[in-house]
């Protein structure tokens, strides 16, 4: 068969013309060099490892850690437990105040970002002074600040209180604090009763959902949910005959001893982050409010709809589609600020295990990637969990 | 339909004169902007009450302490007598401390000349009808920086003595470490960019993961990992002086935030634009550099000034590895004996958030205006 050959066919291209084969010379260089660094970089650790005779592996989590954490919430410790309850002391804590500041710093930037588009004019200076003051000083500055300039220099519990007394609140600087709420035999009761109020207040909110589709009849099912989630268990509570003593703290010679104590590291981490962190949601939640249009409120307006539903039903949700992704890296951003605990030495992930484990063991591998790794993991549920409301709230287009 | 005693006769015409209508209600001066944006309804009143009841709770004192009551001149003595004021005299002490750390007494004439250039630099950059505007941003990322490393650590040759770096302190040491954390920060910050919308699925899954790590570690642990790790990563016997081993993890770390900013600007440019750049048959590496990368880094200005804001305020987590920037330095002399007076923390503390607060509220309103100038024209 004779060859015919098409006068138009584009001759194929030389190697170096041809794009897919460039870029396959081009990846394989580039693994080639990164797999290069990475050969070098774990080869000269196990040879500095090794001469420093330190052993690689995860052995030494076993080992008992020998030092005291000031505050341990949740986890048994005592000096003899291993390295590995020195890093779920350390996780706890981390989450407790990413968590806690992340809530706070929602509501407080709410409240702000909302003051900040008020038209009352003295309320929105304020809130401006708020942002612009907060934002633009650093976060250790102001953790250090709310730390030895605020807290540490408020009177010792030996200045406020005799020996002997029973003390049911004070603020010193040991930190907070108050009595210990001890639950007597009954008071199970109690939480059975606000387990069954939640439950009952979500059906009911359902079924007047229901009715409102089928009748357009309303009815107040916050309100009435709340009356029922702060209602049916204070009703056990009384019904059972108050069945919680609250142990108040006693003076001893130097210190208080019992009750629950709030330590000032926390308090000072917390302040600051949340300070820190409310003054950028602020900034998200009024740049969301005023992506939603004007038409919108008017629409709403021309609608008979009042004023309060106006903002909840109908500016609030467009806005929380603008707001929720910046929003979720301020959260992250939150996560991430909270191991500058370590400048104050609260018990965080990073000062127990990053500081104290890491200059007890030597194991700077082993410990830098379980913490690394936590912070990653957090990283991705906190963005795995926004990204999923986000997609709740998401426009829905036909 | 309701008639009136007016209109007498069923004509249209008033017999006698309608009740004079009360004086329209101020529509300016100083009470009727007070009614309208201070006492507008109920509700609001009492929020002006409350904010009003505020800042009359907050500011006298914030003032007084600040600034009326504090001390202005006088030595510890006079801050020892009146201990409930700012003690400005502590900042008077030791300002010189403040700015230039420990370096060499006779030699800080050297970071007075760089920090005039850099003064001179930032202002060719930013007045916008400077002669030659163009060559300023070159200048300062390529000509500025090794000028200025020369000028602070010295050189034999030049005749200028060496300074080494743990001389290096103060708010000299936070410009040595958020400037060279940006300008390091900016091409590599460009090229993981460009490789996380490769299309070559190596270069983009690697550039991504890098970025992502970078993104989810604290920089507290990115400083940690620079003074514990690196050393182990480096073969046996090669070591790294601790400023630079901090400055390279700032630089990292920056620049998977500036990876995400310049990402913007290129995700910004329309189709159209690459499209041109191909049909005229311009190579990847031209299209970028000639058409793509100057529109993108144009658009992004904004988005680089808040990184560096950022990057700014965070170089004050270098204290956590005992190297002593503005706020490091501070905390260290707060402990200092001779000054153990109750306004001291305070007043220290005070003054690095001053000094702090004037540089970023500075640039952020200059982003702000670019923003603003830049909102002009294109908008999508």
């Amino acid at each position: 068969m004779a060859k015919t050959t098409d006068p138009l066919a584009v001759p194929a291209p030389s190697f170096w013309r041809d794009p897919d084969k460039r870029a396959i010379v081009y990846q394989g260089l580039v693994l080639a060099v990164i797999g290069w660094l990475v050969y070098a970089m774990v080869s000269n650790t196990a040879n500095n490892m090794e001469a420093q005779g330190l052993a690689s592996g995860f052995g030494f989590l076993k080992s008992s850690a020998g030092f005291g954490i000031i505050s341990t919430p949740f986890v048994p410790y005592t000096e003899e437990a291993s390295y590995f309850v020195v890093f779920l002391v350390g996780l706890v804590n981390t989450v407790i105040v990413a968590f806690v500041g992340c809530v706070l710093a929602l509501f407080l930037g709410f409240f702000i970002g909302i003051a900040r588009l008020s038209k009352n004019w003295l309320v929105q200076k304020i809130a401006t002074f708020y942002i612009e003051l907060f934002r633009n000083v650093p976060l250790l500055l102001q953790i250090l600040f709310w730390y030895s300039a605020v807290l540490k220099p408020l009177p010792g519990p030996r200045e406020l209180h005799e020996k002997g007394e029973e003390v049911f609140f004070s603020i010193n600087n040991r930190g907070i604090i108050f009595a210990e709420p001890v639950g007597q035999p009954g008071f199970e009761n109690v939480w059975y009763a606000l387990f069954a109020a939640i439950v009952v207040a979500w059906l009911v909110s359902k079924l007047a959902a229901v009715r409102q589709m089928r009748t357009g009849k309303q009815f107040p099912s916050f309100a009435v949910g709340l009356l029922l989630i702060v209602g049916l268990p204070l009703v056990t509570y009384f019904a059972l005959g108050r069945p919680l003593d609250m142990v108040p703290a006693e003076m001893s010679r130097f210190a208080l001893s019992g009750g629950v104590t709030i330590i000032p590291e926390f308090v000072a981490l917390l302040l600051a982050l949340v300070i820190y962190t409310a003054a950028y949601i602020a900034e998200i939640v009024r740049s969301g409010i005023q992506a939603v249009s004007h038409g919108q409120t008017e629409a709403a307006s021309a609608l008979g709809v009042k004023p309060s539903h106006r903002m909840r039903l109908v500016v609030v949700p467009q806005a929380m589609r603008v707001i929720v992704p910046p929003l979720t890296s301020q959260f992250l951003n939150l996560t991430k600020n909270s191991s500058l605990a370590t400048a104050i030495a609260y018990p965080d992930l990073f000062s127990v295990f990053a500081g104290t484990t890491l200059n007890q063991t030597g194991q700077a591998v082993e410990i830098m990637a379980m913490t690394l790794a936590v912070y990653l993991t957090l990283s991705l549920l906190t963005s795995g969990f926004m990204n999923w409301y986000n997609s709740r709230i998401a426009l829905v287009e036909r | 339909m309701a008639t009136t005693d007016q209109y007498s006769g069923g004509g249209i015409v008033n017999a006698g004169d309608l009740p004079d209508k009360p004086a329209p209600i101020r529509t300016d001066g100083a009470i009727a902007w007070m009614r309208d944006n201070l006492f507008d309804g109920v509700s609001n009143t009492l929020f002006s009450l409350v904010a009003f009841a505020l800042v009359l709770y907050v500011l006298p004192p914030a003032l007084g302490w600040l600034i009326f009551n504090a001390n202005w001149s006088g030595g510890a003595e006079a801050c020892r007598i009146n201990p409930d004021a700012a003690c400005w005299p502590f900042v008077g002490a030791r300002w010189e401390q403040f700015l230039y750390g420990f370096y060499e007494k006779s030699e800080r004439w050297r970071l007075n000349i760089i920090l005039a250039v850099l003064a001179l630099g930032i202002a060719w950059l930013v007045w916008e009808k400077a002669p030659a505007r163009k060559f300023a941003a070159l200048f300062m990322l390529s000509v500025f920086p090794v000028f200025a490393f020369i000028m602070m650590y010295g050189n034999e040759t030049l005749g200028l003595p060496i300074v080494d770096t743990p001389q290096w302190g103060g708010f000299t040491l936070t410009l040595v470490i958020a400037l060279s954390g940006i300008v390091a920060s900016m091409p590599l910050g460009i090229l993981l960019a460009l490789g996380r919308r490769s299309k070559m699925p190596v270069v983009s899954l690697l550039s991504t993961v890098f970025i992502e790590f970078w993104r989810g570690i604290p920089l507290v642990a990115v400083l940690f990992m620079a003074t514990i790790m690196f050393p182990l990563f480096l073969p046996a016997g090669v070591t790294f002086d601790q400023l630079l081993r901090a400055v390279i993890g700032v630089s990292l770390f920056a620049s998977a935030y500036m990876a995400e900013v310049v990402r913007g600007g290129l995700q910004a440019i329309p189709k159209g634009q690459y499209e041109g750049a191909m049909a005229l048959g311009l190579p990847y590496p031209k299209m970028m550099r000639l058409i793509i990368l100057p529109q993108a880094l144009k658009i992004v200005i904004p988005g680089i000034v808040n990184t560096f804001i950022g990057l700014f305020k965070d170089t004050t987590l270098v204290l956590i590895i005992a190297l002593f920037d503005l706020l490091g330095i501070v905390q260290a002399s707060i402990a200092d004996p001779n000054w153990s007076i109750k306004s001291v923390p305070y007043t220290g503390y005070v003054f690095v958030a001053i000094s702090f607060w004037i540089c970023c509220y500075g640039m952020a309103r200059y982003s702000r205006y670019l923003e603003a100038k830049l909102h002009t024209g294109h908008e999508r």
